[in-house]
């Protein structure tokens, strides 16, 4: 591996992993903020102010900037099937912190999740598509 | 009713990532993750018409989807729109010119099935 690729695919696992727990725990605090019943528009907005619907809503606009930055070098057919981690992740935290049970249905999507995860990070480089013109000579 | 809630959130994802994904690619890789450098990067982006597709799709997508989970469960919803992975997978193939090998399409598949199967 080129010192190159090697150092696209480490930034590429820091941003990833930040994109994926970004997203797992904004939308956890959201939906632990959210109150049941939001009659109103003006209830909704209101509910935005609540502390954890706060701490959820600065995750996950954290999310959307550190996911445009992972496709500023990464490919999208190699994002989506990645970041798809975090339905794992979001079962799991439900088994560990909430002490739900997991189906054997789940288990089964589980799996094949990180079989793919697994498939198309390790069987190709996070880049292949040619970067912009503007970037040539960097 | 529920399938054209489906239809409408399927186009405005796929539009709203592929478009995101051609904006970012065209500002090139971002290199610079100090906080000033990440302000000026924002302010060349917020002009990147891409990018601001990618914004109005997703707002589109987003409401939606909480139209549709008014009338529809989550367990509906979420292996519904699995189908955006396709879809956004063949685009990225032949509108982003991205290399997609066989074990991408593998591993989008198995996603897709995984994503369905933890939902429902």
């Amino acid at each position: 591996m080129s010192p190159e690729s090697a150092r696209l695919r480490i930034k590429t696992w820091i941003c990833a992993t930040v994109v994926v727990l970004s997203n797992v725990f904004g939308n956890f605090f959201m939906k632990r903020g959210m109150p049941a019943e939001l009659p109103t528009p003006l209830a909704y907005i209101t509910a935005l102010f609540q502390p954890w619907v706060s701490l959820g809503v600065l995750l996950l606009i954290l999310w959307m900037l550190s996911r445009m930055a992972l496709l500023s070098w990464a490919d999208l057919s190699y994002v989506l099937p990645v970041t798809s981690i975090g339905y794992v992740l979001v079962a799991l935290a439900g088994r560990v912190l909430l002490n739900e049970q997991i189906s054997y249905k789940r288990w089964a999507g589980i799996a094949l999740i990180m079989a793919g995860v697994a498939l198309v990070s390790g069987g190709s480089a996070p880049q292949t598509a040619k970067a912009s013109a503007a970037e040539g000579g960097q | 009713m529920k399938w054209i809630w489906i239809a409408v959130i399927v186009a405005a994802t796929t539009a709203g990532e592929v478009l995101q994904a051609m904006g970012m690619r065209r500002h090139g890789e971002i290199r610079d993750f100090r906080p000033d450098a990440i302000g000026r990067a924002m302010a060349v982006l917020a002009q990147n018409r891409f990018v601001i597709g990618s914004v109005v799709a997703m707002a589109i997508s987003f409401f939606a989807y909480m139209g549709l989970l008014t009338i529809a469960d989550l367990s509906f919803a979420v292996p519904a729109t699995a189908v955006t992975y396709v879809l956004e997978t063949v685009l990225a193939k032949y509108v982003l010119k991205e290399q997609v090998n066989w074990l991408r399409w593998a591993g989008a598949s198995l996603v897709i099935f995984g994503v369905a199967l933890v939902s429902l």
